[in-house]
């Protein structure tokens, strides 16, 4: 079985904010890391690779330094590795992404593709969806179990706003994944040896016979016009006096805001 | 690359640099700032170099084949779930309604399953079409059927503007109908506009875990696609004498290799559909263990509201994941959120912080989640929670 798995390397998103006075951002020292909900994908595929005798290819579209993202799942125990890393490919929104790794994947073949739920900078979660359509592939997201991979079909639980779905989906198909599949395993010492002299495939735009006006910005048919703070806090309101009385200013409150 | 430094303006002063959140802008040996591929196009570094020495270079963007003034109107996909039309789809005609009026356009709904009485419905919350297919095929949700269809649909009728749910339905069949269109889709949107010079749609959304804000555009292509994130948008006015039209689409032969066998209730946790709560009561590793859980399920009994958690409590095994806001789990806006024994870790504030008024119970006086609580009571929760029960209930009867 061949397991493709998609992995973004982002910046810690939690970290970076934005200065309300200057509008910027401010990133001092943000750390990259790989996106947490691809490391559960990475784990999945592992999990899947050790179930079915099959290979684990990772793959990135990204500049030239995500080789280091690459190197961190292969440690893993990911058997092989992709780097889309082209000029052209700069500044892609979801469609041009999708569009890139979805040519890539064309190439080298899977029967099971597996994704983040969403990448913790762009916040969209519509790279997956929207490679699977590329692909004409079904695809299933927000998946939180595996519970059954045959050789043809697979059959996984799926989150929903009130519980969840057991969806059964015919190969090949792409899943998008949630932190509650799994627990990502650590890189082993062999993996990391292993790992720093693997060799990474590399495509470029012409390799994957992608015109330019399919990718990167070119290729974008969104824009980002201008990023700004979010709006500061309403009022705060601080309450006084011992705990029995602060609980009485609050209830009245909540009575107030007709919450009862 | 469209975003470049200026080397004549530009002093070195590395101010950009630091700004940057994707790495993008080194130093050169020449002491001139230079941006690599790394580069989103974010547009932060652009006003916070002093010199004004980063400027944006317009590129054109890919031919397209049509007018994009051939694309009319404002069309609202509304989600039902087991037939029954979902809150957000209310609120979606209630924003679009705004929209098509201010583009002097027509307002339409697409429901897929549901039967014509609710499609009646969606006329009355402000529709002036409903395409409306009761197909059985879309009872359960699948995504191929359901992007076939209304790709389909877009195609035939080309509207301008097209709005869904920021749901798991939505956000995860919708990206199929903006690749298939080759168009634009801008996720988990917050506030919608038009600009008034060119009438495109502005599209606010929350990013990098809601630390920041971004306007998209998709100015060349149509049509413009926009998920929207529950509760933020109004419903319009209800009225019950509005004239509409439903026209009847046929949902045959659509491709569908996915097939839900099961649908799976959580029912312990009842309410848990925390993106729609309007209470949400929270919990962390404060309260010790999961029989802590039960004074939050019993405070939320009284104040009608759903329970959610800290990844800590979820990962001690204390309650769901399906129930943990952050980063790594729900983004929630309700109109009260009460944290209880949460520190307030920012991978927690970035799931939560947008609510309207924060309530923060924790015993630690200089705990972060202080810094974002519109009330605060330093206490210990085991305390305060059981007593504000108490009043609660006290006024109630
Ligand atoms: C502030 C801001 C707002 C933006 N808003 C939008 C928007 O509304 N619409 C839009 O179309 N674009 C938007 N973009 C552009 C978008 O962030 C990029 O296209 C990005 O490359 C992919 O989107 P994402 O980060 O949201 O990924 P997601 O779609 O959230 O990622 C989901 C999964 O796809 C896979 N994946 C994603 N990117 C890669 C990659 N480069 N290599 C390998 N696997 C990957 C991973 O498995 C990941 O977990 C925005 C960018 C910025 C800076
Ligand atoms: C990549 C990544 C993603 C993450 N994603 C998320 C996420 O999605 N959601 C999330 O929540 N976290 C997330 N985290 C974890 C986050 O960093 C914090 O570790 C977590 O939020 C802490 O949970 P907590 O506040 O419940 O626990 P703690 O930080 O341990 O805080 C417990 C609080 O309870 C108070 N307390 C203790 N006893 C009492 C009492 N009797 N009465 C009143 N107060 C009491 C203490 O003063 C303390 O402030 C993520 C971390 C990483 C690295
Ligand atoms: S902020 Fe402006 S002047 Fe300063 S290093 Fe960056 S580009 Fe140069
Ligand atoms: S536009 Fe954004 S990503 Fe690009 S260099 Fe400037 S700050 Fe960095």
């Amino acid at each position: 079985m061949n397991i493709v798995v998609c992995i973004k390397q982002v910046p810690d998103s939690a970290e970076v904010r934005i200065n309300p006075e200057t509008n910027t951002l401010i990133r001092d020292g943000v750390p990259t890391i790989i996106n947490p909900y691809d490391m559960h994908a990475i784990e999945a595929g592992l999990q899947i690779k050790e179930m079915t005798k099959g290979r684990v290819t990772v793959i990135t579209m990204g500049p030239p330094q995500a080789e280091l993202a690459l190197r961190e799942a292969m440690s893993m125990g990911a058997d092989d590795a992709v780097l889309l890393s082209d000029r052209a490919f700069a500044g892609a929104d979801t469609w041009a992404t999708a569009f890139t790794i979805s040519r890539a994947i064309a190439k080298i073949g899977a029967d099971i593709i597996i994704c983040g739920k969403q990448a913790i900078d762009g916040d969209t979660a519509q790279v997956g969806p929207e490679m699977a359509e590329f692909l004409d592939i079904p695809h299933i997201a927000y998946i939180r179990k595996i519970e059954d991979v045959k050789p043809d079909s697979i059959k996984v639980q799926r989150m929903m706003d009130e519980g969840y779905d057991i969806v059964e989906s015919s190969l090949p198909v792409l899943l998008t994944v949630v932190k509650e599949l799994n627990q990502p395993r650590l890189p082993s010492l062999k993996g990391k040896m292993a790992a720093k002299k693997a060799e990474i495939k590399k495509f470029t735009a012409k390799e994957l016979e992608i015109d330019e006006k399919d990718t990167g910005l070119k290729g974008s048919p969104t824009q980002v016009k201008n990023i700004f703070a979010p709006e500061a806090r309403s009022e705060r309101k601080i309450l006084a006096g011992n705990i029995e009385e602060q609980i009485n200013q609050l209830a009245e409150e909540l009575k107030q805001l007709k919450c009862l | 690359m469209p975003i470049i430094v200026d080397r004549d303006k530009c002093t070195g002063c590395e101010t950009c640099v630091s700004v940057c959140p994707f790495d993008a802008i080194k130093i050169k040996d020449d002491g001139k700032a230079f941006i690599n591929e790394y580069c989103q196009m974010c547009m932060a570094c652009l006003s916070a170099c002093p010199e004004g020495a980063i400027i944006e270079i317009k590129e054109e963007g890919a031919p397209v084949s049509y007018q994009t003034s051939d694309y009319k109107g404002v069309w609202v996909f509304a989600e039902q779930r087991e037939g029954s039309i979902a809150a957000v789809s209310l609120e979606l005609l209630g924003a679009g309604r705004k929209l098509a009026d201010e583009l002097k356009a027509e307002l339409s709904a697409v429901l897929f399953g549901a039967s014509e009485k609710d499609a009646n419905e969606l006329i009355k919350w402000g529709a002036d079409k409903v395409y409306h297919s009761d197909s059985p095929v879309f009872e359960k949700f699948n995504d191929e059927p359901y992007s076939r269809l209304l790709v389909t649909l877009i195609k035939e009728h080309k509207p301008a503007i097209v709005l869904a749910g920021a749901t798991p339905i939505g956000r995860s069949f919708i990206p199929r109908v903006a690749a298939s269109l080759r168009t634009g889709l801008t996720a988990d949107c917050t506030s919608l506009g038009i600009d008034t010079d060119t009438g495109n749609l502005l599209q606010v959304r929350p990013a990098f875990g809601g630390n920041i804000m971004a306007t998209i555009l998709c100015p060349n292509h149509r049509p413009q696609i926009a998920t929207v994130r529950p509760r933020v948008m109004k419903k319009s006015e209800y009225r019950s004498e509005k004239k509409g039209e439903i026209i009847p689409v046929k949902g045959e032969n659509l491709i569908c290799r996915t097939k839900v066998t099961d649908t799976v209730k959580e029912t312990f946790e009842s309410r848990v559909n925390l993106q729609e709560a309007d209470i949400i009561i929270a919990g962390g590793r404060g309260l010790g263990d999961a029989k802590g859980f039960n004074l939050l399920f019993e405070l939320a009994e009284i104040l009608e509201g759903s329970v959610a958690a800290s990844r800590a409590a979820v990962d001690e095994g204390w309650i769901r994941y399906s129930h943990q806001v952050g980063q790594t789990g729900k983004t929630v806006c309700p109109k009260i959120y009460i944290a209880c024994g949460i520190s307030g870790a920012v991978q927690h504030l970035v799931g939560m912080q947008s609510s309207d008024i924060i309530i923060a119970i924790n015993k630690n006086p200089e705990a972060p989640i202080f810094n974002v609580a519109t009330y605060g009571i330093v206490g210990d929760l085991f305390e305060v929670v059981p007593l504000l029960i108490k009043k609660l209930k006290e006024i109630k009867s």
